[in-house]
């Protein structure tokens, strides 16, 4: 089972890294979508995946009794899980308004923060010259 | 005691859900934050008092006994960052008075920033690693709210990268908060201390340590990872922009500096081999993009990379000296750089640009400003008596200590460089007389700059000179935050109390 898990997070993060690279702001969100649980399969995957009993101590008892299972794996993933929502909720109207502004999904034609300044002479040139 | 640790956390949370209610009124909603920023200024400067009288103190949480809740830990490191933090948000706050436009205040500006800074208070002071990653997420969370506050089409662009790259350093994160507890079984980063050693599987721990540094060389602006810096840093309103370029990259910075020197703290021989390398890739690219650069904003930028440089210099020379050196240089950063952006706020105000070849002519026509920029400007690019001096000096000693000569060559060129871009705001903004088009719009338009924004600027420019004047105490708290960091033992003990 643990080995099952550790290719299929494996296969997950490939898949999630090739979406992520590609320019489009729609495959990233999916490639984030997936990366987030495969990362979470990780986590419950490296907690122990054997079967044990619930990590709670039964009525008359004072003592919990062996093999009993990690519950901290799970409270870490739903952590993950409800941030990851909060994130992703977030990106969609992010990406969803710069799609509306930018008029664009495409990465590479996103240039207006970093407009480009390499194939023209600043702009300062002329007036610099002209007023010293 | 613990009330000490809770504080400086709980109060810009509060006031950050007070500023949620007020928010339709500007001025109101000023107060609250101003309030908050006051009040968690004084938290921080009792626990700095008592972090420095008692030595490490710490906190458990809801009464969880150490390995298993939460722990809150305040050393020197920890103490002086919330410190530093809390100035930041005061004179932010108090800039924003002037600067920040109404429908910025109604989008919820106020409440957006206090919880930015309970965020960052957060990560300096937990003791809990999944408990780190949590506090990156609410400071993540509040920075993309306060990056496209405004939502122009360049804060969009700016802020697409920024979230982007953001989001995948927060994935490798949590990937190796997961290995790392599957590995171990624990969280508590003093418990780590204790459980990495003892760990067989040391490619594997390598692997870990590696995807840690991945993810904050991303938070931190570490040379490959930089690029969404400069993309995103001069597109918000000045004040935002202002508290991202001082405490952000600083955060990264401290969780490489606590997980390195806590958690992994012994046989790491491939990290330190990379990081110096690392270190000085950063100094050189950082400033020498910024030799490039002609806006404003996108100078200081580039010189937060080349500065952030310096710092994991500190943390990679590994030596107490080069310890002491990266804790006072963060401390000077995050005044001066702050600052620099302030002033950038108040040259946009007066001459409406951040282009410098649309500047000019300040020093003629407003040499307080102008005295003002110098003061920071100078002290970044190490000018003695100032403090980026001390900072640099520091560094610079410590490398040449162990014979480390390339190291100290580079931070020294870097240095020079620094001055070169300075050099070149100065004379382009402030000296240079003011171009044609604007010598003749000026006198109509002379725009006055509120005390809100001055007294803020001229606050941070004199703790500089402070810092710089009296560079021994500042030196005697970084040098007692190394002294702790070099032997993790302190931290152990005020944790798990053994």
């Amino acid at each position: 089972m643990q080995t099952f898990c550790a290719i299929l997070v494996g296969v997950m993060v490939a898949a999630s890294v090739y979406l992520i690279l590609g320019r489009n702001l729609i495959r990233f969100i999916f490639g984030l979508v997936l990366a987030g649980n495969a990362i979470n399969l990780l986590i419950f995957t490296v907690g122990g995946l054997e079967s044990r009993r619930p990590p709670i101590i039964p009525n008359h008892t004072t003592a919990i009794q062996e093999p009993f299972a990690n519950a901290l794996p799970q409270a870490l993933i739903l952590t993950a899980i409800v941030i990851g929502f909060a994130l992703l909720s977030f990106i969609f109207v992010l990406f969803y308004r710069s799609y509306q502004d930018l008029g664009t999904v495409d990465t590479e034609s996103m240039r207006i923060a970093e407009a480009d300044t390499d194939h023209q002479p600043p702009a300062a040139g002329p007036t610099k010259g002209g007023s010293v | 005691m613990s009330g000490l640790l809770i504080w400086p956390i709980l109060l810009p949370l509060a006031g950050g859900v007070a500023a949620i209610f007020v928010r339709t009124d500007s001025g109101r909603s000023f107060i609250v934050a101003l309030t908050s920023a006051g009040f968690h200024t004084i938290a921080g400067g009792l626990l700095l008092w008592h972090v420095h009288l008692n030595g490490i103190i710490a906190t458990q949480i809801g009464n969880w006994p150490a390995p298993f809740g939460i722990t809150l830990v305040a050393d020197h490191l920890s103490a002086l960052m919330v410190m530093i933090t809390a100035i930041i948000n005061l004179a932010v706050t108090s800039y924003s008075r002037a600067d920040m436009d109404r429908s910025l205040i109604r989008s919820g500006y106020y409440c957006l920033l206090q919880i930015l800074v309970c965020g960052i208070c957060g990560a300096f002071l937990t003791g809990d690693i999944f408990n780190l990653y949590v506090w990156f997420e609410v400071m993540l969370m509040a920075s993309f709210g306060l990056l496209i506050l405004g939502q122009s089409k360049t804060q969009l662009d700016g802020g697409v990268k920024y979230v982007v790259i953001n989001l995948l350093a927060t994935l490798l994160f949590l990937t190796a908060i997961g290995l790392l507890y599957g590995l171990t079984g624990t969280l508590n980063m003093a418990d780590l201390h204790q459980k990495v050693p003892l760990i067989a599987n040391r490619g594997l721990l390598t692997s870990i340590a590696m995807l840690f540094l991945a993810a904050f060389g991303i938070k931190a602006a570490l040379f490959p990872l930089f690029f969404w810096l400069p993309a995103a840093y001069h597109t918000p309103p000045v004040s935002v922009s202002a508290i991202f370029s001082g405490l952000l990259t600083k955060v990264g910075i401290y969780a490489l500096i606590r997980v390195f020197t806590l958690v992994f703290s012994v046989d790491m021989a491939y990290f330190y081999t990379v990081l110096p390398i690392v270190a000085a890739l950063t100094m050189i690219s950082g400033v020498l993009g910024a030799a490039a650069q002609n806006e404003f904003r996108r100078i200081l930028s580039f010189h937060i990379i080349s500065q952030v440089g310096y710092m994991v210099l500190g943390l990679a020379l590994q030596t107490r000296l080069a310890l002491a050196g990266t804790v006072f240089y963060l401390v000077h950063h995050i005044i001066v750089k702050a600052n620099l952006f302030l002033v950038s706020g108040v040259v946009k105000r007066l001459q409406g640009s951040f282009e410098l070849a649309q500047l000019g002519g300040i020093y003629r026509s407003n040499g307080w400003i102008a005295f003002l920029f110098f003061i920071p400007a100078f002290s970044l690019a190490g000018f003695p008596p100032l403090s980026g001096f001390w900072a640099k000096m520091i560094l610079i000693r410590a490398s040449l200590d162990i014979h480390a000569y390339w190291l100290a060559f580079v931070a020294a060129v870097v240095g020079l460089l620094t001055v070169y871009s300075m050099t070149k705001i100065w004379a382009e903004a402030f000296w240079k007389p003011a171009p044609q088009s604007h010598q003749v719009a000026q006198p109509t338009t002379a725009p006055k700059i509120s005390a809100w924004m001055f007294a803020p600027i001229a606050f941070l420019a004199l703790l500089t000179i402070i810092i710089g004047l009296g560079a021994e105490v500042v030196f005697r708290f970084a040098f007692q935050a190394a002294e702790e960091l070099s032997h993790p033992e302190y931290y152990v003990h005020a944790v798990l109390g053994k």
